[in-house]
């Protein structure tokens, strides 16, 4: 079936203006899904304001002065500066002047100056069922799975277009057929005591997306809901080694009540179920320093870390000085509530150094030391590191990271899957 | 040796030395924005630029950022000279799409399927704007 727009889509794609071209970007990307119509959405969450080169900020700038606004709230991912000016940003001229006129860009269009990509825990959560545009793959795989409402992964400039215009291409996870599960991911073989450690979701998350790629599958065999926080880890590393978009806990996820509700036939396609040894040796390969006698640098908040996460940090530092910095990534939702009470400054004496707005990932803060050692708790942060960071990679618990970075090596707490 | 294809994004016609990719790319982290050099190690056709050639895809992986990628190829000049795909990606595509709405030169993309790609390589191949696609006989085949 061949894409049809109503009259009003029509006249507004006819247009001169940023709208028309807005809507000419999201029609043409219906087109080639193949998408018979444009939905309405509630909201957006864009990736695109991420400075990867000139032409992006040149889109983002024609979009404003052609009139453009957003139709629905927009929140913003992470950009390329860190405007609160907690950390130091290494991005040189020209560059960093393209990469601020692209984040002023994206505000003069309208969109919320959120700067996360954990927009859902900065007051950012659709409704059960609604349809949404959402970019980054994180913030993707929470809305779908752990909020229940619908999106596709929107790539840059169509998540932009689809803010503008208010308007996404019905196909893909909006269709609820699309939703539902094909796979058994079984966790029941693993200890309660794995299970109820912090690395758990992280690292199972990684297999996840390792074994189910871009099917969707239900989780089974969890005891009960891990907290918000482990979904957000899971999610983030789920979406980095795979190309999930949405996935299903039995008993926990909102679509998943049980596992025949969500299965899309009588029988699964498959079963996965997961040993000690799958789960040991998925853990195994988030590092890629295992070797390591030293560290230079501990990197945690990917996603950007909740107010509660912060509390476990201050818990376990407990006031002592770190011998590497703690990279700690995070949002100005949360900044907010640790200006208030003073803890950001105990944080920094400590060693800590907060990077808001961005993350040590997707632009230059760490040190280009060559040969570094970055430990870090995040499976996101374990998989992209090595690549754009040039840091070899320990993965292990916050609790392991925060005895490494005082000590300035690796320290590892055995949890037997 | 020619073949019909389907348009995927109009664009301008081009020409250029076949390179056919033998494993899935990902633009972003994969691909050098600035001179179109694979830079993904563990591809195959790492090192090899994709400036200026009829490149053909057998798929595309990875992040949602290959469209800004690919624009910012057009936009330095670095782009191939044409696209060729077994399937539309309409993530990747997005960045002519928007490109074209910036009033860039951009290559045309076209619609080809995978087992055809072969006949193609190693040869100096030319993409009409009408998505037709032809093999021209020349030094690379050893003829004159």
């Amino acid at each position: 079936m061949s894409l049809a727009l109503i009259p009003q889509e029509q006249a507004i794609a006819a247009g001169q203006d940023g709208a028309g071209m807005a809507m000419r970007i999201v029609a043409e990307s219906a087109r080639l899904l193949g998408a018979p119509r444009l939905i309405p959405i509630a909201s957006t969450h864009i990736d695109g304001a991420l400075y990867h080169g000139d032409s992006g900020t040149l889109f983002a700038e024609r979009l404003v002065e052609g009139g453009a606004k957003v139709a629905v709230r927009s929140t913003l991912n992470v950009g390329a500066l860190d405007l609160m000016g907690c950390s130091r940003i290494r991005l040189e001229e020209p560059q960093r002047g393209m990469a601020r006129r692209m984040m002023e860009a994206y505000r003069k269009l309208g969109c919320e100056q959120s700067w996360t990509c954990a927009p859902y825990q900065a007051g950012h959560r659709p409704t059960l069922g609604s349809d949404v545009a959402w970019g980054e793959s994180n913030a993707v795989v929470f809305c779908n799975s752990v909020l229940g409402a619908r999106t596709n992964r929107y790539g840059d400039f169509l998540d932009i277009a689809c803010a503008i215009t208010g308007r996404a291409p019905d196909y893909g996870l909006h269709r609820p057929e699309n939703r539902r599960a094909r796979l058994i991911f079984d966790v029941s073989g693993l200890s309660p005591s794995f299970l109820a450690s912090e690395i758990a979701w992280p690292v199972l998350g990684s297999l996840y997306g390792r074994e189910v790629g871009n099917a969707i599958g239900v989780v089974t065999g969890v005891a009960g809901h891990p907290g918000e926080d482990a979904l957000k880890a899971f999610g983030a590393a789920a979406a980095s080694s795979g190309a999930v978009g949405l996935f299903h806990i039995a008993g926990v996820t909102p679509e998943a009540p049980d596992v025949a509700t969500i299965l899309a036939g009588p029988e699964p396609e498959a079963v996965i179920r997961v040993t000690p040894d799958m789960a040991a040796k998925a853990r195994a390969g988030l590092s890629t320093a295992a070797a390591a006698r030293t560290i230079d640098a501990v990197a945690i908040g990917s996603p950007h870390l909740s107010h509660a996460e912060f509390d476990g940090l201050e818990r376990l530092i407990a006031g002592r000085r770190l011998a590497v910095p703690i990279y700690a990534c995070t949002g100005r939702h949360a900044l907010a509530l640790l200006e208030k009470d003073g803890r950001r400054k105990r944080l920094e004496a400590s060693g800590v150094v907060i990077v808001a707005d961005t993350c040590v990932v997707v632009t230059p803060i760490m040190p280009d030391i060559g040969n570094g050692v970055l430990m870090t708790n995040s499976g996101k942060f374990a998989h992209y590191a090595p690549g754009n960071t040039g840091y070899a990679v320990l993965y292990a618990s916050l609790a392991d990271c925060v005895e490494s970075a005082v000590l300035g090596r690796p320290v590892f707490t055995d949890v037997t899957a | 040796m020619s073949a019909a294809t389907e348009i995927l994004v109009p664009g301008t016609a081009g020409e250029g030395e076949a390179l056919v990719l033998t494993a899935p790319i990902s633009f972003w982290g994969g691909v050098d924005p600035k001179t179109g050099r694979i830079a993904d190690v563990r591809h195959p056709q790492h090192g090899e630029v994709i400036a200026g050639k009829v490149l053909f895809l057998p798929g595309t992986i990875g992040s949602s950022s290959a469209s800004a990628v690919l624009m910012e190829l057009v936009h330095n000049g670095r782009a191939p000279a044409a696209l060729v795909l077994h399937e539309p990606d309409a993530i990747l595509l997005l960045g002519l799409i928007v490109a074209r709405e910036m009033s860039w030169q951009t290559p045309i993309a076209v619609r080809l399927e995978r087992d055809q790609f072969d006949s193609f390589r190693g040869g100096q191949v030319a993409v009409g704007a009408d998505g037709s696609i032809l093999r021209r006989l020349g030094i690379l085949d050893g003829l004159p």
